[in-house]
């Protein structure tokens, strides 16, 4: 054991029944969670019932939260890499040694590389302000979250449109007429307040549109299922427009008043007529028109979905941008049944949490991704992630030398993790914090053990929405092994750097405290209940007060970013080629028991787990010789292949082929994982460095992978 | 039958498996045993359109349930008060009789004690004036539970609204 230890919260390991507020770790939802606890054990987790639009609801995976903080299948001191990197020789270290060790790798970095060569990744969420203090103290700008390989095309969209991330649009499920999703897959890819009010909304009469090559079990509840080829998508929102605009079937007060660039959008549309899109979407242009008849009656109570995973393919930029187009169309923004924006707590009169950032100088340097500066339409608050790794290996624009993934597996989140080990294999230094064995955790030069979302005290977070809202993740029960909540990492880590200033709290009370002065709002209060809203109600701006954060303040369908960086506002949709005879278009997606690679070693949903198999359509399977229920081999052009069952169904469109994520893990102390399924991201072969240069996300579904039998594969050899 | 009614709502059931997963770190019992599941079927073609089917399968609390009968030692046991089918931990000595006797395979083998545990409704938590596990947690609040003549059907309701929101005349396909 070391002798550094981190302060737990008080009362921790106390004996007798205690009710905790919290907030579940178990995806990067993070829902807020009650948590019952006897004699120091948690026996109980259900959903915060003081946020009422949650209830005691909690899905399976956060029920299993309970299944990793009793399961031993997790990193219980800092470890040191002592073989090869991947090899999986480790020594355990203290925390002291462990902690230096990074520090005189950082230190080695800035010698070769200056501060700009450290680099940091999480997942985003509340609690980012920690994570960006850490690598600005240290003197580089080289934050990231994960949306490389989730919602950056959709965030950056929003951006060149409205002026702010699509994160700020909330949506009024309860009074909205009818939704329109493109692949968002809300009953499986689950956030639970979202999955609750869109189920309680169809209850009520909402009608809804899904569009996916296929037929998920959002589908299943859909009023209406749309397969159309993969990848088409912009071509049938341009065709929607090109509808709507006709029919005139938008709110043209809000147009004319609040948005700019109709002639530039008249223009793109011209000629992408519901008969256009036929060859391209597979969908008759008389369903399109059917459609846009239909939501007459309902505008502007009508949203089309944005998006959150949208690394797609190389126009998801401009899916998402005209899904916002058609949202402006509607004149849906700040109405009930449309979006509602995000508000912060100055605009209701209140003082919003004091940033970490703050203390500590800003870094002019550029970024090394180019975001915000060579590529003005990326966000430089989030960066996108395989531009770091490009560094890496080709050291332009500049070298990074040291990489720290906080709770993120880019090597399972990412597409191609051959390429992106390539890169991570030129490292000083990579540091891995988290509470489980992580593919990139196990090609790092150092593990260090983050205590469960059970074990440990969060910073707190804001949350902006109708209402803002501030959230504490508090301390449930003392950590089972040699583990530390990630404050005091950084704040040590920092320490040895002598940035000590940064995060210069003893205890998370100090930091939270810090962070609550001036706001009015007390710790006692936030373990009262989990959450303390910042206003009564939503209020809603009124129309003649609605102005974006835009250059003109309006909604533009012409934006100068995206000219400046040499890009169209609405470029052409490039036709697909459909893949023929043994090849196919490999989509993925997860169900409500999955969370990316983190799940499948957890006992109980690794138990629940859906077996994995290939779904592919019954016109391409039989001139192949696939059979239902018989395996076949599955190649991206790497040399990974992957050997999985089929399932021949025609809820899949003839052109792809789909699997779930998440699958095949490699780390041997991870055994319940280690081998079981197959790895998507490995089939996905090339395309770490192949993105939607608008938005910057990986063409993941561009992914083109050949099928055939299992047998036949046997008798090649 | 017990008392009670736990009712499962097909169409507000999204298949997500809380219920399964809340049930069993309820009963604190790890992989293997599952007191209740949602067994899920599809996608099937309905009017059309791709619909799920979902059957959830907790135990029915039989009038006379033949898992009590089977049982040699009196572990298996109808709750005078409620008529709800629990096992008395202590008392089993893990035979399985009742696994074999029950018509739908309800008790469930944990292997972790050696004895059956099985679906009693949480009557722990029913007696603490709480809601059974699953239902508590659900996500779309497809379950319900009560005494049986307290629980209102969410499907009557909802076909009177479809009803109500149709346009006489209209043959379109309910969702």
């Amino acid at each position: 054991m070391s002798s550094t230890v981190a302060p737990n919260v008080s009362d921790v390991g106390g004996p007798g029944r205690r009710t905790v507020y919290s907030m579940c770790g178990m995806c990067a939802v993070r829902c807020p969670i009650e948590v019952t606890v006897e004699d120091g054990r948690v026996t109980w987790l259900q959903g915060n019932p003081h946020d009422k639009a949650l209830g005691t609801s909690l899905c399976a995976k956060g029920a299993a939260g309970l299944s990793l903080e009793f399961d031993d299948q997790r990193p219980q001191t800092p470890l040191i890499r002592t073989g090869p990197r991947g090899g999986g020789q480790w020594r355990r270290a203290s925390w002291d040694e462990a902690l230096d060790y990074i520090a005189d790798k950082l230190n080695e970095t800035i010698e070769a590389f200056g501060p700009c060569g450290i680099a940091l990744s999480d997942r985003g969420g509340p609690f980012v302000d920690l994570t960006r203090t850490f690598v600005r103290a240290l003197g580089s700008p080289n934050y990231f979250n994960h949306d490389a390989g989730c919602t950056g095309n959709a965030h950056n969209a929003a951006r060149s449109i409205y002026g702010f991330g699509h994160e700020g649009l909330i949506f009024d499920l309860k009074n909205t007429k009818h939704l329109v999703l493109y692949g968002r897959n809300v009953l499986e890819s689950l956030m639970v307040k979202e999955a609750k009010a869109f189920m309680a909304a169809l209850a009520n009469g909402m009608r809804c549109t899904y569009i996916d090559p296929r037929a998920t079990i959002t589908a299943s509840k859909a009023t209406r299922y749309w397969q159309v080829r993969p990848n088409s998508d912009y071509a049938l929102n341009l065709a929607l427009i090109h509808e709507i605009l006709k029919q005139g079937v938008y709110d043209q007060d809000f147009v004319a008043r609040f948005v700019s660039g109709m002639d530039s959008l008249r223009e793109a549309v011209q000629d992408t007529t519901p008969e256009w899109q036929e060859a391209h979407t597979g969908l008759p242009a008389d369903q399109l028109r059917g459609f846009v008849e239909e939501i007459a009656a309902d505008v502007p109570r009508v949203i089309f979905h944005p998006g959150w995973m949208s690394a797609r393919h190389k126009q998801s930029f401009y899916v998402s941008r005209t899904a916002l187009i058609l949202n402006a169309l509607m004149g849906n923004i700040e109405i009930p049944g449309g979006f509602v924006l995000g508000k912060s707590p100055e605009q209701y009169g209140r003082k919003g949490l004091n940033h970490l950032t703050d203390r500590v100088p800003e870094v002019v340097e550029p970024r090394v991704d180019g975001a915000g500066a060579d590529r003005p339409q990326w966000d430089p608050a989030i960066g996108m992630l395989h531009q770091a790794f490009a560094a890496m290996e080709t050291g332009q624009p500049y070298g990074i030398g040291a990489y720290v993934a906080y709770r993120h597996d880019p090597l399972t989140g990412l597409p191609d993790p051959e390429a992106t080990q390539r890169a991570l294999d030129k490292l000083t230094l990579l540091v891995s914090i988290d509470v489980r064995y992580s593919e990139t955790g196990w090609f790092a030069d150092v593990i260090l053990p983050e205590s469960t979302y059970l074990e440990r005290a969060n910073i707190l977070g804001q949350m902006n929405g109708p209402v803002p809202v501030f959230t504490m993740r508090d301390q449930a029960i003392a950590p089972r092994f040699d583990s530390r909540p990630a404050w005091w990492i950084f704040r040590e880590i920092l320490r040895r750097m002598g940035v000590k200033e940064a995060l210069d709290f003893e205890t998370i009370e100090e930091l939270w405290n810090y962070q609550l002065d001036g706001t009015g709002v007390t710790i006692a209060q936030l373990r009262e209940t989990g959450i303390v809203a910042l206003a009564d109600a939503p209020t809603l701006t009124p129309r003649d007060e609605l102005r974006f954060p835009t250059p003109s303040g309006r909604i533009e369908i012409d934006s100068e970013t995206l000219t400046g960086a040499g890009l169209a506002s609405l470029p052409p949709y490039q036709p697909k080629e459909p893949p023929t005879d043994d090849r196919f278009v490999l989509l993925f997606a997860k169900t409500a028991t999955l969370a990316q690679g983190q799940s499948l070693n957890n006992p109980i949903l690794h138990e629940v787990a859906p077996e994995q198999v290939l779904w592919i359509h019954p016109d391409r399977a039989r001139p192949l010789g696939i059979r239902d229920g018989e395996e076949v081999e599955v190649n991206g052009g790497g040399r990974y292949v992957g050997r999985i069952k089929a399932r021949v169904t025609p809820w899949i469109h003839p052109e792809a082929v789909f699997m779930l994520h998440g699958y095949g893990a490699t780390v041997p102390l991870a055994t319940r994982a280690r081998g079981f399924g197959v790895a998507d991201q490995r089939l996905q072969h090339g395309k770490l460095y192949d993105f939607d240069p608008a938005g910057g996300g990986c063409a993941m579904t561009e992914t083109i992978v050949q099928v055939k039998p299992a047998a036949a594969a046997g008798a090649d050899r | 039958m017990s008392d009670y009614i736990l009712r499962h709502d097909e169409a507000s059931c999204i298949g997500c498996q809380a219920c399964e997963v809340h049930c069993k770190t309820n009963k604190n019992v790890e992989a293997g045993p599952a007191p209740c599941k949602i067994i899920t079927f599809g996608p099937v073609e309905v009017g059309g359109h791709p619909r799920m089917r979902f059957v959830f399968m907790p135990c029915f609390h039989c009038e006379d349930p033949w898992c009590v009968r089977a049982c040699p030692t009196g572990a298996m046991q109808k709750r005078e008060k409620d008529g709800i089918v629990f096992v008395e931990s202590s008392l089993c000595i893990g035979c399985k009789s009742c696994i074999a006797a029950c018509p739908w395979g309800t008790p469930q083998w944990d292997p972790a004690t050696r004895k059956v545990v099985k679906c009693d409704y949480c009557m722990d938590r029913i007696d603490a004036g709480l809601q059974p596990a699953c239902v508590t947690t659900c996500v779309t609040g497809c379950l319900s539970f009560g005494v049986a003549t307290e629980v209102p059907d969410p499907r009557r309701e909802r076909y009177a609204r479809q009803l109500i929101a149709e346009p006489l005349g209209s043959d379109e396909d309910s969702p």
